[in-house]
């Protein structure tokens, strides 16, 4: 292939702390890498790993997980829970063949617009040298979620 | 659960002026999510230059009016700043608030990207996450809770004695909680003492007022209208309700230290103590550090004159639990440590002294009673250099502009010139004297025959290299507007050291709930539109905890505050976001998972059910719950499992490429 893999990112974000890292880096017109889309959550804790799962299996190439750094979680220590959803996470997805490094963490506070840009352009470069993920020829078939089979109803 | 396809959805893209529309076709984005969105629902789309203008919100009401739009879809901005301008223009329209998303395309995409191909087609795919997720909101009706009428103020300076008396004078009960003895403040340009004591007496014996001084906050629980904050009082080891405030203690205690708090390290005070004479309260404190009788068990000067019998040398720590409505933080700053810099000398050249020192050498009441004296205290000088920016706008230390430090720096020249008549010189980086009356000031001092050298200061020394230095503090400098190296031979050397974040900022960040900047200062919920709000509802900042400020800025800062409460507190009761967890009783298995998992204890475990249930009260809305329910029995109000895989499946724009099958 001549062209660069562009690789599709998915990115959760925590209302408190990197959403708005995010949206200071906008505000001081910090530039990084399109490839990563943005979900906010209220919370890091608020991430089932099925969501993860639900992304790489419906085509992202990655997924980035931001919340409060530790001890700054807004609702006292919810961020310690989803760095342990993680940590299964990582093995979970080693288990299936995948590589962990697909999915980071990331601790981003309000204040580091900047550092969140400079993560998000690492992941993206990281993911690049992975190549893409292709779920559904290397995994054989998707983990059936209800809600894709919603979507074949619809359309 | 099935929604999909029955909802008309009208989607509205923002141009934001260029803002957005220089990145991204904005009208193709609204085009394309017309056409290829229309299978989902859409059916309108429309851009325009500002959506949140009033003529941009009639259009979207105008549309759920007459199109019968269930849901809306705004691509413009962050949420932060206009997710409730759209809610409520859907609300006037008729439509549940609830039912309105609004996607970023400017801070997550037009600002941040340089592409604009790239950025429509990134926009495209975050409106299709909107359009997925909106199609699963449910109409939602805000919490009421009620407010509690009383306000905790944290911070005993002048920005929290103003916010205190503003809600006090409005009759609403107030806690001015202080960590030290009594107040302080840091003056500039007035007589501190002649601003700043009548606000303490009046804040001291105002009847809306409970202060409460060498106290601490230890723990705050709670939420906005209903915050319980714990308080350890420490033990004066004073009873005040018997204790007159009469000063014998004062005189008869027989031993001295040096006083570092208001002092400035350059005089002392009694072991017992007040820590100046206009203090409020009045009640002493005794040191119990450096108390002969709590050290080694005799003397007792103090109590044996007391003629109320005050002294209680038993007092224990208090802990006092209130309960408040809203809370203001006015916690103040801390001062540059000068030593830090070594290369300016301070703490090893005698004659160099800091900011703070120089203050109370000025004041009559002050440890030189008013005299303007080298460090041997009997010498006035005779050329006195004033450096300004020390640990400001400088790299190795702080960044940012102290603010306050120029015009203190030309206060110190002034006071030179008027009391002693020395020769002055300011070495400063850039003069800084933008508010009002400021740079009226600075020409009076200039014509006051102050010399002003524009240059960052190399070397304090003490090292004479020609005539003329010998004993003398040689000021190294590169005076950048004549383009020479200058070495300026003078007496005293005055550092105006920089406001830094208070060294526990962000142990009281994380007590109130709050996030503190890089450099420690509390970030203000908008730094334009809402500079004393938090992102925390019910807690409020004011003064220099949120950056460096002058007096009328705080004093500006702390009415603010007040009013905000007041506002809050007039309401009687407040709307909360309605994100909260429930838990489906027919699915809860009673496992128990959740109950630990949650930091406010929310949930409560009903043993005769075998079931959990959320107290919404309670409840903050984090979700964790939600994700941990291995029965999926916990759904999250706003951001439910639905809610979130759909935008998923949007972001990834498989409702577009469904129509062929997904790429491999």
């Amino acid at each position: 292939m001549s062209e660069t893999f562009e690789p599709v990112i998915i990115g959760f974000t925590c209302n408190w702390c990197s959403y708005r890292a995010a949206d200071l880096a906008g505000t001081a017109r910090v530039k990084y890498a399109p490839n990563v889309r943005l979900i906010r959550l209220m919370c890091s804790g608020r991430l089932d790993p099925t969501f993860v799962l639900k992304a790489l299996a419906g085509g992202a190439d990655g997924v980035l997980i931001t919340g409060c750094h530790p001890g700054e979680c807004h609702y006292l220590e919810q961020n310690y829970k989803a760095l342990r959803r993680y940590l299964l996470l990582r093995r979970t997805l080693t288990q299936m063949g995948i590589e962990p490094q697909r999915v980071k963490l990331v601790w981003a506070s309000a204040a580091e617009g900047v550092r969140l840009a400079e993560e998000i352009n690492k992941l993206v470069e990281e993911i690049r040298s992975l190549g893409p993920l292709k779920w559904k020829t290397s995994l054989n078939g998707d983990l059936g979620f209800e809600k894709a089979e919603t979507v074949e109803v619809a359309a | 659960m099935e929604t999909t396809g029955q909802e008309k959805i009208g989607v509205y893209v923002c141009h934001c002026g260029s803002n957005i529309a220089g990145m991204v076709d904005v009208e193709d984005v609204a085009k394309w999510a017309a056409e290829q969105l229309k299978h989902r629902g859409v059916v309108i789309a429309r851009d325009y230059k500002f959506m949140c203008s009033s003529l941009g919100q009639e259009l979207i009401e105008k549309d759920i009016k007459e199109l019968g739009l269930t849901r809306v879809v705004v691509a413009a901005c962050s949420p932060h700043l206009h997710e409730l301008t759209f809610r409520t223009a859907c609300a006037r329209a008729g439509l549940n608030p609830y039912l309105c998303e609004l996607v970023s395309i400017r801070e997550q995409c037009s600002w941040v990207h340089t592409d604009k191909a790239v950025a429509t087609e990134k926009s495209k795919a975050i409106v299709s996450g909107g359009v997925e997720r909106v199609i699963w909101h449910e109409p939602l009706e805000p919490l009421h809770v009620p407010i509690h009428p009383a306000t905790l103020v944290v911070g005993g300076g002048i920005a929290g004695i103003q916010a205190a008396l503003e809600i006090a004078d409005a009759g609403y009960p107030v806690y001015l909680v202080e960590r030290e003895p009594s107040n302080k403040t840091f003056p500039t340009l007035d007589c501190s003492a002649c601003i700043l004591t009548p606000r303490m007496v009046q804040a001291g014996g105002h009847p809306n007022i409970t202060l409460m001084t060498y106290a601490e906050i230890e723990r705050v629980d709670g939420y906005v209208g209903n915050f319980t904050v714990m308080i350890k009082q420490k033990p004066r080891s004073v009873n005040t309700d018997l204790c007159t405030g009469c000063g014998i203690c004062q005189e008869k205690c027989p031993k001295k230290v040096v006083d570092d708090v208001y002092e400035a390290g350059l005089g002392y005070r009694k072991v017992i103590y007040t820590p100046f004479p206009q203090a409020v309260p009045k009640y002493p404190v005794i040191d119990r550090e450096n108390c002969t009788y709590f050290l080694k068990g005799t003397c007792k000067a103090c109590e044996k004159f007391c003629p109320t019998g005050a002294i209680d040398f038993t007092q224990q720590e208090e802990h006092i639990q209130i309960e408040v409505g809203n809370i203001i933080l006015a916690t103040g700053y801390d001062l540059f440590d000068a030593r830090r810099i070594t290369q300016y000398g301070y703490g090893r050249l005698a004659n160099v002294f800091t900011s703070l020192e120089f203050e109370r050498m000025t004041n009559a009441a002050g440890p030189t009673n008013g005299n303007i004296v080298l460090r041997d205290g009997v010498t006035t000088p005779k050329v006195v250099g004033i450096i300004h920016c020390v640990g400001s706008r400088d790299k190795n230390y702080n960044n940012y502009c102290s603010s306050i430090c120029c015009m203190q720096s030309l206060k110190f020249a002034h006071l030179v010139h008027e009391r002693i008549g020395a020769e002055v010189y300011n070495f400063y980086i850039d003069m800084r004297t933008p508010a009002k009356s400021y740079d009226e000031f600075y020409q009076r001092i200039l014509e006051e025959g102050t010399h002003f050298v524009r240059g960052r200061v190399a070397e304090v020394t003490d090292a004479a290299r020609k005539p003329g230095e010998e004993g003398k503090l040689i000021i190294q400098v590169e005076d950048t507007l004549i383009g020479k190296q200058r070495r300026i031979p003078v007496d005293m050397v005055i550092l105006s050291a920089a406001l830094e974040p208070r060294h526990d900022a962000k142990e009281t960040a994380k007590k109130f709930g709050l996030s503190c900047s890089a450099d420690g200062w509390m970030i203000e919920r908008h730094p334009k539109l809402d500079p004393v709000a938090t992102m925390t509802e019910g807690i409020y900042i004011a003064g220099c905890v949120q950056g460096p400020k002058d007096i009328p800025a705080s004093v500006a800062q702390g009415a603010a505050a007040a009013a905000r409460v007041l506002g809050k507190i007039q309401q009687k009761e407040i709307a909360l976001e309605p994100i909260r967890a429930t838990i489906d009783q027919d699915k809860c298995s009673g496992c128990r998972i959740c109950n630990n998992l949650c930091p406010f204890n929310a949930i409560v475990f009903h043993a005769d059910r075998m079931v959990s249930e959320v107290n919404p009260a309670l409840c903050q809305g984090c979700g964790t719950c939600v994700a941990a329910c291995p029965a999926g029995a916990i759904s999250g109000t706003g951001f439910s499992n639905e809610q979130i895989l759909a935008q998923i499946d949007g972001l990834l724009l498989h409702n577009v490429l469904r129509m062929e099958p997904i790429a491999e």
